[in-house]
This record gives structure tokens, sequence and C-alpha cells, in this order.
């Protein structure tokens, strides 16, 4: 075959397995051979051979990248677009190519098909539709004509069990950010002449940068549709064309604005306000490990409650974890989280027996009040009725009204700053004030109007407990 | 620098500082938190987020993006791992480096959002088609989800091979302190095999069919070759107070964590108890594990026995016939201190 002369943008001779030849692979009149031909001479042509990168499918066409000259990468099972989505996104420059049969596209990817579209990727998809899957055996394609006879539809395609048959074109055509979508064919010489033309015009909208193409290629299968190449040619022509019509649904290449060029990198210590320094570490011979609990409904600020305790201790240099009730709990139910804080490495960030319980109310006490371990405190609002006989023995219960603390001072959601309050008052956490005034203070950083009225609330709660006799350390 | 954050947030600090240029995230709980941050901080500092339509899509968008020679990430949950399994079976076998963290939750099927680490065999044991494996690592830590994640970009560039950080919902939803790390990695030079769209990378194939079974084979081959070699090379494990233990705990993630306050607790009583967690899950640790092997074990860990069994046969293989005890909770039940102790107490 020494006589056949160079296509444009493919390899010299193609190194099928194991052989070197200049035949393809495909089946005398498969449709194939000639679109593979009309993409390498339109990359080539338009000068974006070493840019391009053709994502190779499943099926008939899967050894695309023994003729294309070109960046070849092979996808799963109508996974094409994924992978186009992500090579396209990453490398700006890159002309990436999702080429696809009709059972790839349309059956297995037809979702990925269609979100990629959506997204507006910058990609060239060239969709081979010859009606059936080729390369698997002939069987039923989503695009199989109606009473079309597959391997899978041996007595012909019937709407009743086997449906309608789709039309990619005017699915895509329905999204809003192709920009230009066509329907053409390969099986005469007029038509492949302006297969050419649409071919060449995505790849034109590719290095301009204006974004999704989609280019579907009504193509002749011979072996799998059973009809001799001519006669092959000719079922596309007569009766492929009436369920798929040809012509251009829409291009919108010259209105489309060019994809902006990337923004360059920010440096990560930049970024997060690194400023090199290492936080002190509390250094302490002797371990000493506190469990705290705090409990309520999804709303009263548990979580965050524990997190000023949890973001006080860090910022003393104490190891801290902090472990949140999450999911559906979260959305109106029960709320807890804990917190452990160690001079020392922490093992099991959840706590079986807190030595300090909050609670914010009654469902939590029943739940909670058991766990507390002997010689602990539990601060409980006034609200929760304790029954005495519930109390663990050697446990202290605190009752303070920092509900109605927080009511009192105009702000209800202050409730749990109430509590923190009242833990200050009792010395309960192990914690200097200063520390927990300062993360409270952090923890409203992105509303620091908010700041004082807290900062009154706790006051308010800590005063309460001093009026009130309320004070003393955690045994 | 000190920041107090959520292990899911500290998965995207490491993925940034480990030169990470993608993620490409399907949100699940309690995974859900690693795509919020990344679609804050990836386009913050120039890089790319994108929101997939599923699981599977972001899996084979991740091996598209490694394809380009990109670094690029992911994290889920069990049922949305389980997606992904193809496209690892074709990262694994077209020598793609990519990093999926598996923030586990309770199964099987929709399960609840609860810590469990009953995705240990399909992650482990490579749960997609064809014989291949990832490298596994397990962080305990908020600060190891950080340092786990930029570990495991280095080793699956290293190997090229997909890398897994396993984690669990309840390392994914605390809170610790976490040190930012000093330095951006380097950005790898990947012009000898991915599809950059450049000249020089023109002629760079990406594949994973051979028709010919001999070459599948020979495949084949290549990968096993490719595992011996990080198995001889690269197996992380932490022993802690196991020198003189006669009770040896072994526990990897959050259950790690329960395990080391359990040791603690049984040496506080008098009991000389040891902890062996495993770093590496894939290559297996087998090393530091061998000598232990004549100490009385258990494994602490959430799910039926899925690293006990794991273990027990790694020591087989290694010659070593041991019966490793079960101490374990499912359904998103945390193991609790004082039933390991007392389990371990009552055994000794």
């Amino acid at each position: 075959m020494d006589n056949v002369l160079e296509t444009k943008g493919m390899f010299p001779v193609f190194r099928r397995s194991g052989s070197e030849t200049r035949t393809t692979h495909y089946c005398a009149g498969c449709g194939h051979g000639i679109v593979h031909k009309l993409l390498s001479e339109a990359y080539t042509e338009l000068g974006l051979q070493d840019r391009t990168v053709i994502v190779n499918p499943i099926g008939c066409a899967v050894f695309g990248y023994y003729y294309w000259d070109v960046g070849g990468v092979s996808a799963g099972h109508g996974q094409a677009p994924s992978m186009a989505t992500a090579i396209s996104r990453l490398r700006d420059k890159a002309i990436v190519i999702s080429y696809q049969g009709d059972g790839d596209l349309a059956a297995i990817g037809l979702g990925h098909t269609l979100q990629a579209a959506a997204r507006g990727e910058h990609m060239a998809v060239f969709f081979v539709n010859n009606s059936i899957y080729g390369m698997t055996g002939g069987q039923m394609a989503p695009t199989t004509l109606i009473g079309q006879k597959t391997t899978t539809s041996p007595l012909g395609r019937n709407p009743a069990t086997d449906g309608m048959p789709l039309h990619l074109c005017e699915l895509v055509n329905s999204l809003r950010l192709p920009v230009y979508v066509e329907r053409v064919s390969v099986a005469d010489t007029a038509r492949i002449m302006q297969a050419r033309k649409a071919i060449r015009h995505a790849l034109e909208i590719q290095r301009d940068r204006k974004g999704y193409t989609f280019v579907e290629i009504l193509s002749p299968c011979p072996t799998s549709v059973g009809l001799k190449p001519l006669d092959a040619a000719k079922f596309v022509i007569e009766q492929m064309e009436k369920e798929y019509p040809l012509g251009c649904l829409r291009d919108r290449s010259a209105e489309a604005p060019a994809r902006p060029e990337p923004k360059p990198w920010v440096r990560l210590a930049d970024f997060f306000g690194d400023d090199g320094r290492e936080a002190p570490r509390h250094e302490a011979a002797e371990v000493k490990e506190r469990h705290f609990k705090f409990t309520g409904f999804g709303g009263q600020g548990i979580l965050s409650l524990g997190l000023v305790v949890a973001d006080a201790a860090r910022a003393l240099g104490l190891e801290t974890t902090w472990l949140p009730s999450y999911g559906p709990e979260q959305r109106g139910g029960d709320a807890q989280c804990t917190v452990v804080t160690s001079t020392h490495l922490i093992g099991a960030p959840a706590v079986e027996h807190p030595e300090l319980l909050v609670v914010m109310n009654q469902a939590a006490c029943g739940k909670h009040l058991h766990t507390v371990r002997p010689g602990g405190l539990a601060l409980v609002d006034a609200t929760v009725r304790v029954d005495p006989a519930e109390i663990p023995e050697g446990v202290r219960v605190v009752q303070i009204p920092a509900i109605d603390i927080a009511a009192a001072a105009g702000v209800p959601k202050a409730a749990n700053v109430a509590m923190l309050g009242g833990l200050i008052a009792l010395e309960a956490l192990g914690i200097p004030q200063h520390a927990l005034v300062e993360a409270l203070e952090r923890s409203f950083a992105k509303k620091p109007a908010l700041i004082p009225l807290n900062k009154q609330v706790l006051q308010a709660a800590i005063d309460h407990c001093r009026h009130h006799g309320l004070a003393g350390e955690l045994p | 620098m000190t920041k107090f954050v959520k292990g899911n947030e500290a998965v995207v600090i490491g993925a940034l500082y480990a030169g990470a240029e993608g993620y490409f995230g399907y949100p699940i709980t309690p995974a859900s938190e690693v795509a919020h941050k990344a679609a804050e901080y990836f386009p913050a500092t120039g890089r790319v987020f994108v929101q997939g339509e599923s699981e599977d899509a972001v899996a084979y968008m991740l091996y598209g993006a490694a394809a380009a020679g990109c670094r690029a990430l992911t994290a889920t949950s069990g049922p949305g791992f389980s997606l992904m399994q193809e496209a690892i079976s074709y990262m694994s076998a077209t020598d793609i480096p990519t990093v999926i963290v598996d923030v586990m939750r309770a199964g099987p099927g929709l399960g609840n959002v609860y810590p469990e680490q009953a995705d240990y065999g399909q992650v482990v044991h490579g749960g997609g088609h064809g014989s291949y494996r990832c490298i596994v690592l397990a962080p305990g830590s908020v600060q190891e989800m950080c340092d786990l994640t930029m570990l495991a970009f280095e080793k699956a560039f290293e190997y090229r091979t997909p890398a897994i950080v396993l984690a669990d919902g309840q390392l994914g939803q605390m809170m610790e302190p976490l040190r930012l790390p000093k330095e951006e990695a380097k950005p790898v030079d990947t012009a000898a095999w991915a599809t950059q769209g450049t000249q020089e990378t023109r002629r760079n194939l990406l594949t994973s069919i051979y028709l010919d079974a001999p070459a599948q084979e020979a495949m084949n081959l290549h990968l096993q070759e490719k595992y011996r070699k990080m198995d001889r090379a690269f197996q992380r494990a932490e022993l802690y107070r196991c020198d003189d233990a006669e009770a040896v705990l072994l526990a990897f993630g959050s259950s790690a964590r329960t395990a080391r306050s359990a040791v603690d607790a049984l040496r506080a009583q008098g009991v000389k108890a040891g902890l062996f967690r495993p770093i590496t899950l894939s290559p297996f640790p087998i090393d530091a594990l061998l000598p232990l092997a004549g100490k009385k074990l258990w494994t602490v860990e959430m799910s039926a026995g899925q690293f006990r069994d794991d273990a027990t046969l790694h020591l087989a293989k290694a010659g070593k016939l041991a019966e490793i005890g079960l101490i374990n909770r499912m359904g998103g039940m945390l193991i609790a201190v004082t039933d390991i102790v007392r389990t371990v107490k009552e055994a000794l």
C-alpha cells in the first residue's frame, strides 16, 4: 500500500496490534474512516495538531489513536465528556475533542453528554451516529430506527417495548450554552463535503475559545446493519435522514464571548495569612485531660459554644478536639458536641463520661445527665426540670436562667453565651476568662457588630452567678 | 501557623500545598465540607473547581486531569466510592496518578452518615475489575488528614498509581489544631507521559486496552511488579507503647484514637497494652506487625472484621498463624474505650 498518499495529521503507518499497515481496522463501507480523515485534515490545516488531544471512545473508534497523530486518551464507557471536561479545564491551551459513537454517547453516556453541554465545556464533540452498536455486535442503540432489526431487536425495534429513537442534536440544542450544533452525513460525496465544513468549523470555534460544539455525523455501518456498502449508504440517506434531518440547528460562534485567560496562582502563605510563626505549645509534665460535653436543641448554639471553648483552649497551646453531632440531627433535632483538651496527644475525641456537661433543653437532660462522671458538674438551664433522683452520685448540678438572661438583654439567640458566662463564673473549664472572651470575639469575626451585645450577655450571666453565690472550681 | 479546622478542611489545605490544580467534586455526607472548602479555596487561589454530575463522572474527570498531567483530587464517601471503582480500575491500568479521599460512612446500602470503616475491603483490595490495588493511607488526626493528602499526591506521582486517603466521618467532622505546611510542593514534570496539548507530548497515549492476551498479561505483570516495589519501599506504621506490651490493639483511623485511649486506660490499670496503627493500609505494613505476632492481638475497627481478616492473612502469608480478636461496632456506633478495656481484661 506504499502508493497511498499520506493523510495530513495521521500517522504515516498505522501501528495496529502486531503489524504496521496503511489499512484501517474498519469494515469496508464504514463511515468512521472518512470522519477520521476529515478530522485529521481539519486540525492539521488549522495549525492545531500539536495542541489537539482526542479522547478516544469505547466502541469501533476505540483505536482512533492508531491513526490520529495527536495526544490520545482512552475513555471508559460513556465518560469521554467527563475526561474532556477535566483536560479542557486544566489545559487551557489544548484543543479537546470527544469522538463518540451512538451506543457510547447516547446510551450509557447520555447524562454526561448533556451535563458537559449544559456546562458549556470548551470541547468539540463529534458524534458518529450509525443507528446501532457496532463493535459490541450489532445491538439496538437509542438511535436505532423504528422497525430496524438488530441482535437485541430481532423482530425490529418496537416502540411499545423498545421506545422511540433519541435525537441528540435536538436535545443538545435545548440547552443554552452550546455554541454550534449541526447534523451532517458521510453517505455520499456532496454530504462529505458538508461534513468537512462542519468539522472544520467546530475546530475553528475551539481555536477561538468560543465554547461547546456538537456535530452529529450520520454514518453507514454495513456490517451491523447487514447491508452491502452501497446499500448501507442508501440506508443512511433514505431512512436515517428521515428520522434525523440534516442541517445546522445553531451557530452562535460570531456572538459567543471568548473564554477568559486563567487567573494566576496565589501564594498559599499569603492566602492563609501564614506569617511563619509557630503557635505556643502548652508545656506540662503531667498529663491533664479534660472532657466536656455540650447538649441541647439544634439552633441553641450548642456547637458554637463548644467551638468557642475549644478555640480558647487551642489558642493557649493545648491539644484540643471538637467533635459535633452532624447529619440529619443538626436539622431541628438534638444537638451535641464534645470537647477534649489536654497537655498531651488526645486519644478518642468522643466523650463517654464528661466531667462537665452543659444542658440547654429537657430532652438532653434525660439523655446525658446520667453520663457525668462522679465529681463532675452539670450546668443546666433553669427551664429544665431536673429530677433529683436522676442526678448521679457525686455530681453537682447548677441551674442558671441562661435563656432568660439572653432574652432580657434582647438577644435570645445568645443563651449559649449566657451559659459560657456561667462556666466562667464557676471556673468550670480550667481556661482563663480572657482566653474565652477572645475566642468569643473571634467567633464573631464576620459579624463584629454583635460582639458588644454578646459580651453584655456574658457579663450578665457572670453577675447572676456571683449574685447567687454560684462559684467554685471543678473538683 | 496553626488553624483550628475540621478534618475535611485539612484535606483541602493539604491538597493545595501538594500542588493540586483541580478539584472535581460531588457532594455526599460526611465528606461534603471537602467540596465546600475546595469550592472556596481553589478558585480563590487561581485553581480549578468543578462540580460534576455524579461520582462516576467525577472519577473520570480525575482520569482526564491526570491524563493531562495535572494534580487533581476528589473526596467522597462509601456509596460514591463504589461508583468510582470503574474509573479507578482504568486509572490503575493506565498508570495514572490521582488522589481520592474516602470519608467513610455506615453501610451497606444507603446506610447512614455516621462513621464506619467498612469500605476497607473495597478500597484496600482494589474493588473494581482486574488485578490492581491502590496506595491507601489511613490518617488518624486532622493534622494527618492534611499531611497524608500531601503524601498521597507525592506517592501517587512517584509510582504513577491512584492513591486513596481512607478517613471516616469522625475524622472528617472533628476539629483539631492544624499546623499549615511550610512549603508548597514543586510542580512535577509529566511531559514524558501525559497528553498536555503540546508538541512535546503530542505522541503520548494513555490507554488500557490490549487486545492481544500476551500484551494484556505483560501489562498485569508490570502492575504486579510496581506493587511489589511499593511493598518493599513504602510501608508505614506507628507503634505506641508496644515494646513491653502483652496485649496489642491493631487499629487505624479514628478507631486508633479510641484504641490509644484504651491503651492508656489499660496501662493505668496495670495491663501492659500497646497499639499498632497502620498508616499505609496498602502496602500493608507487615514488617512492623510481624514482630508483634506472638502477643495477644485484637483489632479495634468499625466493620465486621475486614481489617482483622486482612491482618490475619498478611501474617499467615509471612509465616505466622495468629488468632486475632475482634472488638468492633457497626452502623455508625462508636467503640467505647470502656468496652475495649473490659474485653482485653477479661481475656488476659
